[in-house]
């Protein structure tokens, strides 16, 4: 069994004992949610995670070692997008069958390696073992480094086999990846001061594009993006630029943290999801990137931009000021249609989010004030009831409180949407804007509940 | 006459087929209040319910058996009875569908063995049935998970007791993957209109039926219930649409000498002529006006369009079940099969009356689909359909690119216009294109 060699696991604890400390505490105060628990559906896996973060890289070939289905299941759930090559949207694998697992199967891979490199021409070529090939003992590292040699095309190993863990490790092994395989193997033609890493954001429904032509317009120049439609090479120069800034992810904190010991490069954590985040980011990169004449243009086009979005807001701003929503989001990036409905001049009355941590509940109260209700079960009755008591005018919940939200005869916006949505920046706003004031105005919602003229239990004649 | 070939490359690009595991939770998601379980690591099931929740836009009950690596060396004896247990605990299922994944079957975890000793510790679970079902991802495909799980669904659960007599008027009917929530409705309103009562196992047509209720459950709401499972021995006969079925109709026929007959298609006119009949033959009721009605309208729509489908070519990408009723349908309105690529062996494919059946991927089926006039395959193919410059009709699972697939239906009368509607509508469009 080869599941994750010595190295991953020694470097995915940190050496630094304050942060292993820390580790500690945490893992500790977590255990509950970060074990996956028998007889639940909490999340994905490791080898769906690690795909997730590398996929995005657009013109490497991306092989799944293990059975078809693996690779066939993940096919059409990332909505990364590509401004260039479309090699990423290919799903490859080395379909292991009975067979291999009796007689191994490396040798498959391999060949299936050099067939692929010939045929599409690669950047790079990713493999990621899954568990079966991962139980078996198949040693992906040394038939990556033979196709690396005979093919000349970098072929790096990801170690993802779905039991190590959930999608947090899977990020982490991903970006352990890049750290021994990928960056610091390629030097960029060209440095500037003013050279970033955008690092945790993966480009899902094209959310990058809404952040790009900003730091452009500040004459900041995005070195690598790791990996949100990225291309191999950039990657491989990563480790040349100034200041490395996380988004949202924070399981690739670690690898942010290996950069800055390795190659000097300082990290930031930032969010480009709400108004005064997307701020706050810029400012924070200015300020990184230690020049005063950069400050001043990145404070111009704050200006500029918040004015320009505050106008367009406007309209959304009177047609929704007021409204009580009721929220229950799973994910971080959910915490935008807080910022958003505030902005908006809704009234968020209640959240509930997947997983209550106390750093989440200290968030909460700080965001909705001390009367700010938090759902203890997320059950449709507690939601119903809350609903109810609050007169609220909205529910935001994952798609399986659709239902509540019709019993309650009250409309409803799916968060999940945001899979098909780019909500980051400036623009994304104003994209949550429009999706909450449709969600609201829909006739949908007032037929939907009303109830069919012979259910009402007055007969035609009574009526009469 | 096909020849059957198999292509020879170390890599699979754009897989056609799908995990077992798909195909055994959509087969059990047709049963009421069950919780499907798969024993495998979390992204087992996630990856499972992100196709069935893409295909079908709605939440999907699931759970996991959630094997860490440690578990992985140890074996999973304990993380199915805890899960088992929890389940029953907190969603209180009235079945519990138990599946297993590659990584368990590579272990070599014996889940009979697993299932027997939980039993024997928890005597207080005898009321629960739990249904075994073994789903390799490494062998098989959708279509041969849902046929495995519809076996032991089957095999398992119905039980004859002396006391029962057959019942006259009830027959099984077992529905394979290539049909639709909307193509089991229509075929349990054909069957109810011959006077007969039918279990259908599994009962997709609950699937689309999410009415509006008070409390939501995390089982099933909807499907065929565990009392009519358990009355399936006394049904007069068993109706196996889909020729994966003929598995399960044969246990039947052993377990309590039901006959059985097998319908690889319920499209086309003949071939619904030939169901019609058998329910007349089985119900000694004539075939109702309604569909007499219907299959005037039918022959009027074939002679009335046969022209745009005469000598069309048409390259499908199907698993082995919808390959056959496909191609079947449309050779009956004069097409060409210009290319059929499938998932995985199967007895009917070398009867096809084409020249030849691929086992293969979607890369196979792009290569074979050169100069074709129509694609049929899953959401997949829209890529292809891009690049190839041919319009694709959207057929398999997943298809998420549409809105009405569920509700879609093909068979019977009613179903063949819609299909030949469909299919002529997207000739006449490319007919149109070329004209202006």
């Amino acid at each position: 069994m080869n599941p994750t060699p010595g190295k991953t696991n020694d470097s995915l604890s940190d050496s630094n004992s304050e942060d292993a400390c820390q580790q500690q505490i945490q893992k500790k105060k977590k255990s509950s949610t970060q074990l996956p628990q028998p007889g639940t559906t909490q999340g994905s896996c490791a080898f769906d995670s690690a795909m997730m973060t590398l996929v995005p890289i657009t013109d490497a070939a991306h092989v799944v070692h293990g059975p078809s289905g693996c690779a066939a299941s993940i096919w059409g759930s990332y909505s990364s997008l590509s401004s260039g090559s479309m090699l990423y949207k290919i799903r490859f694998s080395s379909d292991i069958d009975e067979n291999d697992i009796i007689f191994g199967g490396a040798k498959k891979l391999y060949k299936g390696i050099l067939e692929l490199q010939r045929r599409y021409k690669p950047a790079a070529v990713f493999v990621y073992s899954t568990c079966i090939t991962a139980l078996i003992g198949d040693d992906i590292e040394g038939v990556c480094k033979d196709a690396t040699e005979k093919t000349g095309i970098p072929t790096i190993p990801v170690h993802c086999p779905g039991f190590i863990g959930n999608q947090n490790l899977g990020n982490r092994v991903a970006g352990e990846a890049m750290l021994s395989h990928v960056i610091g193997t390629a030097e960029p033609d060209t440095t500037t001061p003013y050279d970033i890493n955008l690092i945790g954001e993966y480009n899902i429904a094209g959310a990058i594009w809404n952040v790009l032509p900003l730091l452009e317009k500040l004459g900041i120049r995005v070195l690598a993006k790791i990996t949100g439609d990225a291309v191999y090479k950039e990657v491989c120069y990563a480790h040349r630029a100034k200041l490395n800034v996380i988004l949202s992810s924070k399981a690739l904190i670690n690898m942010a943290k290996r950069m800055e010991k390795q190659y000097g490069i300082p990290y930031i954590e930032e969010s480009m999801y709400g108004i005064e985040q997307i701020n706050q980011c810029l400012r924070n990169i200015a300020v990184k990137l230690g020049n005063s004449s950069l400050q001043e243009r990145t404070e111009k086009l704050i200006a500029e931009e918040t004015a320009a979005i505050d106008e367009k807001l406007a309209l959304y701003i009177t047609q929704l000021q007021g409204k009580r929503v009721l929220l229950s989001i799973g994910s971080f990036k959910s915490w935008l249609i807080i910022f958003a409905a505030k902005k908006l001049g809704m009234e968020v009355i209640a959240i509930s989010t997947n997983n209550n941590t106390e750093e989440d509940r200290i968030r909460v109260k700080t965001l909705l004030g001390q009367d700010g209700i938090i759902l203890e079960q997320n059950s449709p009755q507690e939601i119903l009831q809350i609903i109810n008591a609050n007169q609220a005018d909205m529910l935001i919940a994952d798609k399986h409180h659709q239902d509540t939200s019709l019993t309650a005869r009250i409309p409803f916006l799916d968060v999940n949407q945001e899979r098909n949505h780019a909500y980051a920046g400036y623009m994304g706003i104003l994209e949550v804007a429009r999706e909450l004031y449709a969600a609201f105005y829909t006739p949908v919602w007032e037929q939907v509940s009303q109830p069919a003229p012979w259910e009402t239990g007055n007969s035609p004649e009574e009526n009469i | 006459m096909a020849i059957i070939s198999v292509t020879s490359t170390s890599v699979a690009v754009n897989p056609l087929k799908q995990s077992q595991t798909v195909g055994a939770v959509l087969a059990f998601l047709g049963l009421k209040g069950i919780m499907p379980l798969l024993h495998g690591s979390q992204g087992c099931t996630a990856l499972t319910k992100a196709v069935l929740v893409q295909h079908f836009r709605q939440t999907i009950p699931l759970s996991s058996t959630a094997m860490t690596e440690v578990a992985t060396i140890l074996g999973g004896e304990e993380r199915v009875e805890q899960a088992i247990l929890t389940l029953v605990q907190r969603s209180k299922p009235e079945i519990i569908g138990l599946c297993s994944t590659g990584l368990v079957e590579t272990r070599g975890d014996d889940m009979g063995r697993f299932v027997k000793e939980i039993r024997h510790r928890h005597p207080e679970l005898d009321y629960l049935p739990i249904v075994l079902v073994s789903t390799p991802d490494f062998k098989g495909t959708l279509q041969d998970g849902f046929a495995g799980a519809v076996e032991s669904i089957v095999r398992e659960i119905p039980q004859k007791s002396s006391k029962q007599d057959a019942c006259p008027t009830q027959i099984t009917i077992l529905a394979s993957s290539a049909f639709t929530p909307g193509d089991v409705q229509e075929i349990k309103e054909i069957v109810t209109s011959f006077g007969l009562v039918p279990i259908v196992v599994p009962d997709l047509s609950g699937v689309l039926d999410s009415h509006i209720e008070d409390s939501s459950s995390a089982i099933t709401a909807n499907g065929t219930t565990l009392a009519q499972l358990r009355s399936i021995g006394t049904s007069v006969f068993t109706l196996a649409l889909g020729e994966s079925m003929r598995g399960a109709a044969q246990i039947l026929d052993r377990r309590f000498n039901i006959p059985y007959e097998v319908f690889s298609e319920l499209t086309g006119l003949l071939a619904v002529d030939k169901f019609l009949q058998a329910l007349a033959d089985i119900s000694g009721v004539s075939v109702p006006e309604k569909y007499r009605r219907q299959r005037r309208q039918l022959k009027h729509v074939m002679l009335e369009n046969h022209f745009y489908f005469g000598c069309k070519r048409v390259a499908l990408a199907l698993e082995p079940d919808l390959l056959w009723s496909t191609v079947s349908f449309l050779r009956s309105l004069g097409v060409e099969i210009h290319a059929a690529v499938t998932t995985t062996r199967f007895p009917l494919l070398e009867k096809l009356p084409i020249l030849s059946v691929t086992i293969g991927d979607l890369e196979d089926f792009e290569q074979l689909a050169v100069g074709s006039d129509l694609l049929i395959t899953n959401s997949h193919g829209v890529a292809i359909a891009q690049r190839l410059k041919i319009p694709l009709y959207r057929q398999g699972i997943p298809i998420f690119d549409r809105l009405d697939h569920n509700q879609f239906t093909k068979v019977g009368y009613r179903g063949t216009m819609q299909f030949l509607f469909d299919i002529g509508n997207l000739f006449l469009e490319a007919e149109a294109k070329i004209k202006h």
